[in-house]
């Protein structure tokens, strides 16, 4: 077995999710400079909904496939909804403070989901059911599962409509004027609240998808899963260039690489003294590396504002 | 077209704008002249509803229709009832294209069309702003973006239109080519305040104007007879009066 080509098609698999969950911190974070630290426990929200969705209605024999998609269709407007309470609630009433007092808020927010969480699915590891049948391809000595296409597929169609949306419509196009300066947005007729709101509510259903995804792929989900998850999406958008779309697809796919390639050579490198459950070990080398030598991170450049 | 009755700004204890009058009628160019820190685009921020803290009364007349309360409207819904304001520093969206600056123009238009044939007159008439379609608004010269930011307040078709220092910072080419916009604005019947240090520039083109000093209306007047007037030649014409 290859195993380099196995860690680019695992890290390949791994980014997708990172892409996902990281779209979600970029575009809040372009359009309030806010990061938005309870977005990990949106996925780990989704996550747990889908699970709790698909195991209920597993009895009645339907397909996996179409439990999942049920799933789906009550987790993404589970998150969408919380997304929108928590900005409403936790984020908009503090837009004109200074800028530590959302953070702080969004941290609350976080540790207040995960013990609703821990009290709502408790403390165990749910094990997440088998969506498509354990299909998988050979190519060039590596093997990609069926669940492993699907999922680099649909995350890669859902980046393309989020792509479309934000470039091409006149909604998308109000957003990045609201990113880029949401006063005189306002003056052009944009609505702005609402606009952040859809902000943040795209990316829940972005986290919901993600959500079900890391559950179908490492076939876990428990309370704490977002903590980690997130960290690790914030790394992504951070490498890509945090407000920035493009960055934060591509920061998601390379950190998903670089930790795949880590995890799978660590033990080679260090002799055996790391084994690949330290591969957390790289993500977080890559976001202290962005932080100290191009903080913009690889995308962040800007247009200056005046010639 | 315009009527605002005891206008007052504070800004963090400081009063920046101490109880104006002053209106626009249907159809006029008003300037609002003064030194820096006069309180001039305080005012028209506060008219623009971007500084929420302002208290007054300032109603909008339109011919067709009743009189609107904008204390009384969010800032977005503005542009709706016909108001545009060209902010100070023009405000161009420096990352998105020319193209799509004046498409934002129109936001609330729903009627695509009409929205195709203003930018196709506008582009018609401006020929630096087409070339320039594609390019980010950013890439562009201080003069040009100020012709876009004009350019794309025009788009909502405006009944009554803000400018905030449109001389500002630019190449007194291009100044000349932006008071061609503004006055051809004013001739189809747009009714205009404007916000301008250059009070010589602003007497020229306006019919009435006000003179604004530390937050007061010191003086208004036709404009015509204000370029005449000693006190403004000695204090903002550069004019030595014997």
């Amino acid at each position: 077995m290859d195993i380099f080509l196995q860690q680019i098609i695992n890290g390949v698999v791994l980014g997708s999710i990172y892409a996902l969950v990281a779209l979600g911190y970029t575009m809040v974070y372009g359009i309030l400079g806010l990061i938005n630290f309870a977005h990990g426990e949106v996925v780990m929200v989704g996550a747990l909904v889908a699970y709790t969705v698909m195991t209920a209605l597993l009895p009645t024999g339907l397909p996996p496939v179409l439990l999942a998609l049920l799933a789906l269709l009550v987790a993404a407007p589970v998150c969408m909804a919380l997304a929108w309470i928590i900005e409403r609630y936790a984020y908009r009433p503090l837009r004109h403070a200074p800028k530590l007092a959302p953070l702080i808020s969004a941290i609350g927010v976080s540790i207040l989901l995960q013990n609703l969480a821990m009290m709502i699915w408790g403390r165990s590891y749910h094990a997440f059911p088998d969506i498509l049948p354990p299909l998988h391809y050979d190519i060039g000595g590596a093997q990609i599962t069926l669940l492993q296409v699907v999922t680099i597929l649909l995350a890669a169609g859902t980046m393309a409509a989020l792509a479309w949306l934000i470039q091409r419509t006149a909604m998308g196009q109000a957003m990045r004027a609201t990113a880029e300066n949401p006063a005189i947005a306002a003056l052009m007729g944009v609505p702005v609240n609402r606009i952040i709101t859809l902000t943040f509510v795209i990316g829940a259903a972005l986290a919901a998808l993600a959500g079900l995804m890391v559950g179908a792929n490492y076939s876990v989900a428990h309370y704490y899963m977002g903590f980690m998850l997130g960290l690790k999406a914030f790394t992504a958008a951070v490498l890509g260039g945090i407000g920035n779309i493009t960055g934060a697809m591509l920061g998601g796919l390379l950190l998903g690489l670089i930790e795949s390639l880590g995890g799978g050579y660590i033990e080679d490198l260090t002799g055996g003294f790391l084994g690949s459950n330290y591969q957390d070990i790289f993500a977080f080398l890559v976001l202290i590396s962005v932080l100290v030598f191009r903080p913009g991170g690889l995308m962040g450049e800007r247009v200056s504002e005046r010639a | 077209m315009l009527e605002v009755r005891d206008l007052h700004l504070h800004y963090g204890g400081i009063q920046a704008v101490k109880g104006i009058s002053f209106s626009v009628g249907q159809g006029e160019l008003v300037a609002l002249i003064g030194a820096n820190g006069a309180g001039k685009t305080s005012t028209l921020k506060a008219l623009a509803r971007m500084l929420p803290q302002a208290t007054g009364r300032v109603h909008l007349n339109p011919v067709d229709g009743p009189a609107i309360d904008l204390m009384r409207l969010p800032a977005h819904e503005l542009v709706t009832h016909g108001v545009a304001l060209v902010p100070e520093g023009r405000g161009v969206f420096a990352r998105q294209t020319v193209l799509e600056n004046l498409k934002l123009g129109a936001f609330r238009v729903q009627d695509r069309h009409l929205v195709q044939q203003r930018l196709d007159e506008l582009l018609e008439r401006l020929p630096r702003l087409k070339e320039r379609a594609s390019q980010l608004a950013g890439t562009l010269s201080g003069g040009e973006q100020q012709m876009l930011a004009i350019a794309r307040a025009l788009m909502s078709a405006p009944k009554l239109l803000l400018l905030d220092e449109p001389s500002m910072g630019l190449a007194p080419i291009m100044v000349d080519r932006i008071f061609e916009l503004i006055t051809a604005a004013r001739d189809s019947g747009v009714s205009i305040l404007l916000v301008e240090q250059n009070a010589r520039l602003a007497l020229k083109v306006s019919h009435r104007a006000y003179v604004l000093e530390s937050g007061r209306i010191t003086l208004t007047g036709n404009s015509a007879d204000l370029l005449q007037d000693d006190r403004v030649k000695a204090a903002y014409l550069g004019e030595t009066v014997c």
